[in-house]
Order: structure tokens, then sequence, then C-alpha cells
């Protein structure tokens, strides 16, 4: 037969945040509660609001599966004496799974006798197996949990109430005092207590309740109540899919209702507003034609009586926080961006890194060596500097210092409104980009800039003091910043090599006096900090490890370049026809370790294959260096493996551990010479041939 | 309504649930909350519950009375129970119906808001409640004071009493609210608004306040020498207040900031301690009284 159960945990209102995880476990939970219990069901549905999180079963048997199934125990010789007769191994076997030896038979598992017995476990009814469901509502985690009155559970939140039904029946069990029933409570305001006589009847009672039990049905019914609203206003409501998940977390009974602010508020750069109404009052912003309108768009928990009177209550709300950001706004323009600098001495940036002020100096020498060393034009070198030098004055407006996630952006506005050329304030916002991997990089050159001196002085700077992120630990965002100076070198096209430019990073910061003692440790941990980034980089562009390996071996240097190669040697591994190529590169790479520094003399030459590859060497060199830094990648490598077969005929004809010492040494120096001239593209011998089938 | 109503309505409303009606407590503070009546009594097992209006100084928040939302000292009502009833929210929102706020007419939520004062070493889970989108009230479980486990657990309920009585009396500026008789905010407290604003930001003597820090610490650490509690307590109380009056004149930097929070905390800690154990030596005598009425 099939049986119905129902579970409600009643409680205190849930945080929103916390629902949607909330309803995954206990759909998790519950199924596989129901299989360890043997249990086959038809439908788990899972219901949440604010104050209840619940699960309706349907399809239960009466009773949980009877078990039959063989239980293998010692292998025969063991289970038998020598005279034949069950052992202590048997007795204890058969005795352990409830049984005795006269149930003992032998079955053969590869060739070897063991013991068995038949089991059979008839299964219990349901309904007494359901009141071990309690250990399920137990089982739920959440990111914080609380205390509540004398007790000592901690939950997410004191609960009130709870329903356990095995169809009409109430299964009996007590969490903190708190004893199983069937009566449920509805909306806040609107609703009553009731009666759930079904389990079936659980959502349709409820909604008599003024209660949306069905998370997703109840956003549903935001959106289209949002729509509406659109098409008679004739506005633009974007769908915002993270603040309607939000509000559909806040309410049983959702009504939607607008409201409008004056006119004059529209003079407060937008994004301020947009804030104030999103993340503080949790309001869809309106929009038409992608401009701003002085009006919001609210969630009412309940239905639409008085609801004007909510809306007039909502507009006085946002009202005064307006006229907060209005007057943060007008205030802050007051100020000029000068005496803003001034108080950035007065900052501490990071305890061993000085103040903001002395972090605004690094980024502006840092800026101004990145347009040297890029050879932009003396107006953008210009630019660059006093960007950098005003680059964290509006860190200390109040408009920042009420929205933080401001930052940069009004840095933009004040400093156009200060009188700052156009690239000056751009790269105030810029600065910050990208925002998240994978978010769009700076589009101007000065933005670009500032942004990875901003970016660099960050890293090398927390590094340095020893602060370089482990695991999961990254409370600077290193990281996400490191990918960000990678995304920019690549997006922007800057020839730039990363591997020398962190080692003048680290110079500067040397002749600083900033971080600890151990500079080579330093080095190291700052060079493998942006190799591992980068390697995260190609993998995800599904470059194999090997490969990976290979084209960092002598770092990162011009990350476009370097990309390019790891791509080519990707695609080259799997080609039978480079296996000539990459075994000649191999056999070099690996007798050079033994070269002992002496340099090539070429009157020590006995074989003409030895002078060949020489010239050879020599011939391709400089072609192969030119396109490199021209960024041919591909042509590289094919002038690159021209050298394959005098390096073939090489090996074939030519024996370089002879006894003849400077000979020996002199074919060393030659293959040393052209391993280096290899290694500059990739350690060949990190790279595994793929096999062939 | 009127403030003086609204606060009689609320004294009555609790009174009526058995809270003991306490008057503010005489030393400066930031809230509600740091009054003794609060944060020493809801330690330990001993039952509490209590009320009380708290003027509550933030210097920071002073406008020399030109903003209509912010003031240099706002009005909390405070309640505490300890044990947290079970019907604790019920109660609440029974006494905004006393205050004339009809739910069914309005739009009441409780928010998640964890409240945390790393200085009293203090934290707890809740809400803020809102009505129409306002926030006007804090309502907070306690699981921590002064590093020390609240149990039983303590709920507290903090009024905002301006913004509520702006919402009740529908007025944009807070000092057009009415206190009582025609008598508004703006005539008892404009002035004080505008004079600890002066002081605050332009006259306040920093040499003179960071002395005053030292010594009011030192005092509190003799007299935590000899246990006497109460007075030590209104010692942190005063460097608390110290510490706020230097912070808003912005004299105080980040790292600073962070060493003055610790040696508060510190004395914070070890008063929490103390007044436990102080409890605990005199039989922790209202837990008795409790049991005696049973």
């Amino acid at each position: 037969m099939s049986n119905q159960a129902l579970f409600e945990i009643g409680l205190e209102e849930l945080p929103a945040r916390f629902i949607g995880d909330a309803e995954t476990q206990l759909e998790k939970r519950t199924k596989e509660w129901l299989e360890q219990n043997r249990l086959p069901v038809e439908r788990v549905s899972i219901y949440s609001t604010p104050r209840r999180l619940a699960v309706l079963i349907e399809g239960l048997p009466d009773k949980q599966q009877d078990i039959e199934e063989k239980a293998k125990g010692p292998a025969k010789h063991i289970a038998l004496d020598e005279e034949g007769e069950w052992s202590k191994a048997a007795v204890g076997f058969s005795r352990g799974q409830g049984k005795s030896v006269e149930d003992i038979y032998f079955e053969e598992i590869k060739g070897v006798a063991y013991a068995h017995v038949d089991k059979y476990i008839e299964g219990e009814a349901t309904k007494d197996i359901l009141k071990g469901f309690k250990e399920v509502i137990l089982s739920l985690t959440f990111p914080k949990n609380m205390r509540w009155g004398n007790r000592s559970l901690k939950y997410v939140r004191p609960i009130r109430w709870l329903i356990a039904l095995f169809e009409e029946e109430i299964v009996p069990f007590e969490i903190e005092g708190v004893a199983t029933g069937n009566r449920t409570n509805g909306h806040r305001f609107l609703g009553e207590e009731v009666l759930i006589s079904q389990p079936s009847r659980y959502e349709s009672e409820l909604l008599k309740q003024y209660v949306i039990a069905d998370r997703s049905r109840r956003k549903e019914e935001i959106r289209e109540q949002l729509q509406r609203l659109q098409k008679e206003k004739g506005w633009e409501i974007h769908e915002d899919e993270e603040l309607l998940m939000e509000v559909t977390d806040l309410v049983e009974y959702p009504t939607v209702f607008s409201g409008a602010f004056d006119e004059s508020f529209l003079t407060v750069p937008e994004e301020a507003l947009i804030t104030s109404m999103k993340e503080h009052q949790r309001y869809f912003p309106v929009h038409s034609e992608n401009k701003l309108l002085p009006y919001f768009v609210g969630v009412r928990n309940g239905d639409d009586q008085f609801i004007r009177n909510v809306a007039k209550g909502n507009e006085k709300v946002l009202r005064a926080r307006l006229s907060d950001a209005q007057f943060f706004f007008e205030e802050d323009q007051k100020v000029s961006i000068e005496s803003r600098l001034e108080k950035l001495k007065k900052i501490v940036y990071q305890e061993d890194l000085g103040t903001l002020a002395e972090k605004v100096d690094r980024v502006e020498d840092l800026a101004v060596f990145l347009s040297d060393k890029l050879a932009i034009s003396s107006d953008e070198k210009a630019n660059v500097q006093r960007a950098a030098h005003i680059s964290k004055f509006d860190l200390v407006t109040q408009m920042v210092d009420e929205f933080t996630n401001l930052q940069g952006l009004m840095g933009e506005k004040y400093a156009k409104l200060f009188g700052e050329n156009d690239e000056v304030a751009t790269a105030m916002r810029e600065q910050y980009m990208p925002k998240q991997a994978g978010s769009p990089s700076p589009e101007t050159t000065v933005g670009s800039l500032l942004s990875l001196a901003e970016k660099l002085d960050t890293i090398v700077g927390t590094i340095s003091i020893g602060n370089l992120p482990t695991g999961s630990q990254d409370p600077y965002g290193l990281r996400r910043q490191a990918l960000g100076v990678l995304q920019i070198i690549e997006d922007r096209h800057f020839v730039l090599s990363l591997t020398e430019l962190l080692d003048e990073v680290l110079v500067y910061y040397e002749q600083k006096g900033l971080g600890t003692e151990d500079r080579q440790k330093i080095r190291s941990d700052v060079h493998e900090f942006f190799n591992a980034r980068a390697a995260y980089l190609l993998k995800r562009d599904n470059v194999e490890n090997d490969v990976v390996e290979a084209v960092l071996t002598e770092g990162i240097g011009y990350y476009s370049i370097t990309k390019e190669k790891a791509h080519l040697l990707s695609e080259k591994r799997n080609e039978e026809s480079f296996r000539y190529v990459h075994e000649a590169f191999g056999r070099v790479l690996n007798m050079s370790g033994k070269a002992e520094g002496s340099s090539v003399d070429s009157s020590l030459f006995m074989k003409e294959e030895e002078t060949k590859l020489f010239t050879m060497h020599l011939e391709i060199k400089k072609e192969f260096f030119k396109q490199l830094d021209q960024g041919e990648v591909v042509e590289s490598l094919r002038t690159l493996s021209d050298l394959a077969e005098p390096i073939h005929n090489f090996f074939e004809n030519i024996m370089v551990m002879t006894e003849d010492r400077d000979i020996r040494l002199n074919r060393l120096a030659l293959l040393k010479d052209i391993a280096d001239t290899i290694y500059t593209f990739a350690d060949f011998n990190a790279v595994q041939w793929k096999q062939q089938n | 309504m009127d403030i003086q109503t609204m606060i009689l309505t609320l004294q009555k409303h609790w009174s009526d649930q058995g809270c003991i009606l306490m008057q503010a407590y005489d030393t400066e503070k930031g809230a509600g909350t740091m009054s003794p009546m609060t944060l020493l009594r809801s330690l330990g097992p001993e039952p509490w519950n209590v009320a009380y209006v708290e003027p509550s100084r933030r210097p920071a928040d002073g406008r020399y009375g030109e903003n209509p939302n912010r003031l240099y000292q706002h009005h909390q009502f405070q309640v505490i129970m300890k044990p947290s009833p079970d019907d604790i929210q019920e109660i609440y929102l029974q006494s905004l119906e006393a205050l004339g706020i009809d739910p069914k007419q309005h739009d009441i939520r409780f928010v998640e808001d964890n409240w945390e004062n790393p200085t009293l070493g203090a934290a707890g889970l809740g809400w803020e409640v809102w009505l129409d989108g306002m926030e006007i009230t804090q309502f907070t479980y306690f699981q921590q004071i002064g590093g020390l486990e609240a149990k039983p657990v303590s709920a507290e309920i903090t009024y905002g009493i301006e913004r509520l009585a702006s919402y009740i009396q529908d007025k944009e500026n807070v000092f057009d609210l009415e206190w009582t008789n025609g008598v508004t905010v703006g005539d008892i407290f404009s002035q004080p608004e505008y004079e600890h604003s002066v002081y605050t930001f332009e006259e306040s003597d920093e040499k003179m306040l960071f002395d005053l820090f030292t010594t009011y610490e030192k005092e509190a650490e003799k007299l935590m020498e000899k246990d006497l509690v109460f007075p030590a307590y209104d010692y942190v109380l005063k460097c608390s207040h110290t510490f706020n009056l230097l912070d808003a004149k912005g004299v105080i930097s980040v790292t600073e900031r962070t060493g003055y929070i610790g040696r508060v905390r510190n004395l914070a800690r070890k008063i929490a301690k103390t007044y436990v154990e102080k409890r605990e030596e005199l039989g922790f005598p209202m837990l008795k009284e409790e049991s005696a009425h049973e």
C-alpha cells in the first residue's frame, strides 16, 4: 500500500541566505535515510518558507523491505578443525548472524570454499521506523547556529513546533522540549494555527492560511507580479535572480508594490541609489530605456490590504537613505583631492607596509616604471603618474565610507568634478578591473597600467611580509589579482616579460627595505605564486599538466607567447611526425646536463656531423629568437625543428663521451649551447609522448 | 502617540511580562546593552527580566543637529529576558500592537542580523525587525558575553525610540518629534546636539582624552585586583566613551584602534569572569528566590 508522510520543522525566522542550502540538504538526507531504512518511495517534495522547512514523502510502503541475504563467514579449512568438527570461528560466526552451526553451508568463491548462512530479517512497520526521522532533522547543518532559552542544542534558529505525520497518525518524538503534532502555523498576521489531517493536504491547508510553502512557486508568483506591474506601468524591472531569490526567502505570501522617490535624488550617482535600494532595502530599481526612474518595487510579506500604507512607509525609509547619500555626495564635493590625499597619511594600509599614502607612492613609482618600460607617449605617461598619485583619494570620502562597493567608481565621478581629465578619471575606476577572473580588463592604457601597478604592489607587498596565500586562505584576494595581472597583459597585448618585471618589482621592494629578511624566499614565493596562476589558466584551457610544466620551466616570461607555446605543444605531442623532433631535443637536453662550463672551440671538431650541427645552430638561432620575440610561435618552432636532423646525425655518428677529455667537453659544450636555445622554447623533456594505441 | 506615551506604553507592556523596570544607568555609554543591567546581569544562571530606557551616546554620529536622521545621543528602550521565553517573538509583536501598530496594516519582518561587539567580547544571533522597510528593533539571542558562553540564553530587544516615533508620528525630521504636550525633541535636544558636535569634532582636548583613557584603564585594573566588579565596570564604560570621542575626532589609526579595543576587551572579559564567580560565591541568590517561589 502506498502511504504518505509529512515532517515540518517550525522555526523562528530563518536567515534567507541559508534556505536554499537547507532545502538541498533536507532532500538529500531524507532520501539517504529512506534508503538506509529500506523504505522505497515514489516521491520526496521539499517545502520552505522563512518559518518552516518541510518534507512530504509519497509512496511509502506499510513496512520496511525484508532482508534476504547470504552472509559469508570463514574459509572451510578454518570453519572445520582437523577432526571435521565445527571450530570456534564457525560457532562465533553463526551466532553473530543469529543462527547456529546447523545453518552453515559451504560455497566456493574463486576456488576457495567459505562458510555461509542465509539470513532473513523481516522489515518493521514504517510508522515505527519514521520515529527515527528525528536524526534527519538534527543532521541539517547551517553556517551559523545558536542556542535559546535553557536549551543546549545548537540549531539555526529556535524550533517552535514540529509536525510528524504518517497518514493521519502522529509519529511521536521530541526535540528540545518540542513534541511532534499535526498542527502548523499559518502566516504570522493573516493566518491561524491549522490542523493538517493528511500529509497530502499540507500545501493546500497552508495556502488557506496565507503561506505559499513551495519555494519555487513563491518565486514564480513574485516574477509574475513583477511582470504584470512592468506591463501596467511601462517600466523595465531587471530580472535580478539573486535579489528575486532573496526576496522569495523573506516572505511567506508575497505581494509586489511600488513606490516613488523625489526626482531630485537622481543627481546622486545611480550606483549609490541602486545600492541603497537593492542591498539595504531589497527593492528592485526601475528603469526605462536604460535610464533609472524615480520609482522602486518592493515585495511585502502579506496580501494587498493596506498596501498603500506599506508603500508609503517604505517611501519614507528610502527617502531618509537617499537623503543621506545626497548629503554625502554634496559634502564630498566640498573637499579637494589634495586634502583627501593628506588624510591617507593617517590611515594604515597594512602594519608592515605602511600607510595608504605610502602605498600610493609605491604604486606611482611602479606605474611610472611600467610606462617607461612600455615606452608610452609622454602625455600618457603624465596621465599615468597623475592617476596613480590620486588613485586612492576616494577611499576617504563619505560616499565610499558608506557604500564601500563604490570605491573607484566614486573616484571617477569626483575626479571629473574636480577637473581631472577623462583618462585620469577613468583610471580611478579601471584600477580595480578585472573585478573577477574573466570579467572585463581596463579599456584604457592609463587604467591598465594603474591596475597592473596597483595589483603588483599588493601581491608582491603582501607576499614580502610573509602572507602568502595557503589552501583556502586568501584574505587579500591575491590569487584573483594575479589572474588579473595575467589577463591584462594578455588582453592589452603588452610586450612585457612578467618574469623580468617581477624581479624588477622585487628589487624595488628590497631597496625600499620592505619585507622579511629572506629575500631569496620572497623571490621564489612570488615567482611560484604567479607560475601557479599561469598554470591554473593553462590547465583551464585544457592544456595537459606535462605541457604546462614544460613551458613554465623558465618562468612565465611573455605570457601570451607562453600560452601559445603551450597550445602548440599540446597539439604537437599527438602528431607522429613530431616524434622525430621531440626525440632529438630530448637527447640534447639529457646530455647537456653533463657539460662543465667550457665554451665551444670549433677547432676541436673531429667529425663532419659536429661541424654541421654547430653551423646549423648558428644559422637558425638568430631567426629563431627573432620569430619568438615577434610572437611568431609556430614559425619559431619550425625553425628550431631544423635542428632535428643534424642532431640525430650527430648522435648516430658521434660518441660524445669519448676518452679524450678536451674533445668530450667540447662536444658537451656544443650540446649545452643548443640546449639553452631549446629551453627558451620549452623543456621538451617534461613533455610526455602520448602513447599511440 | 508622543514619545512619552510610547515609553509609558512599553514600560507597562514589559512590566506586565514580569520585567523589573529600571532607570537609565548614570554613566555615558553607546548602547543600552552596555548598561550593567544587561551586560553583567545576562551572565550566569540567575533569571533576569528587565526593561529600561537608555540614552545612548554615539559621538561619531553627531551632526550639529542639522541631519534629520542622525543624533549624537538617541534613546533606546531595552528589554532583557533570561532565559528567553518560548513566545518571546509574540510578546514583542504584542508590544507593537500596544503602540498602535496593527500588523495587518503594515509589513513586519524579521530580517537576519547578527550582533557582535568585539570590545565587550559579546555576540548574539537574531534579527533586525523591519516595519515597512524601516529597522525599528534589534532582536538578539545572546550567545556570548565578555568572552563567556551565555547560559541560559537571554533575549535582548532594543527599540530605537526616535526611529519608531518618526514612523508612528509620521515625521521626516527627528527634531520635529513630539516628546509630550507639544514639546519637541528639537526643543529639548537641538542645543545639546549642536554643542556636543562642536565639542566632539572641534574642541575636545585629544591629549586629555588619551590621558583619561589610560587613567580610567588603570583604575579599572586596580579595582579588579580587589574584585570590585561594578566600580571596575564603570571605569570600563568610561574608557569606552573616551575611546569613542577619540575615534570620532579621527585621531586613532587603524592599528591603534585594534590595540585600544583589545585593551577594553581584556578588561571586560576579566570583569565578566569575576562577576560570575562572585555571584557564585553568593550562592546565585536570585536563582534561589526563583526556586522558593515554586
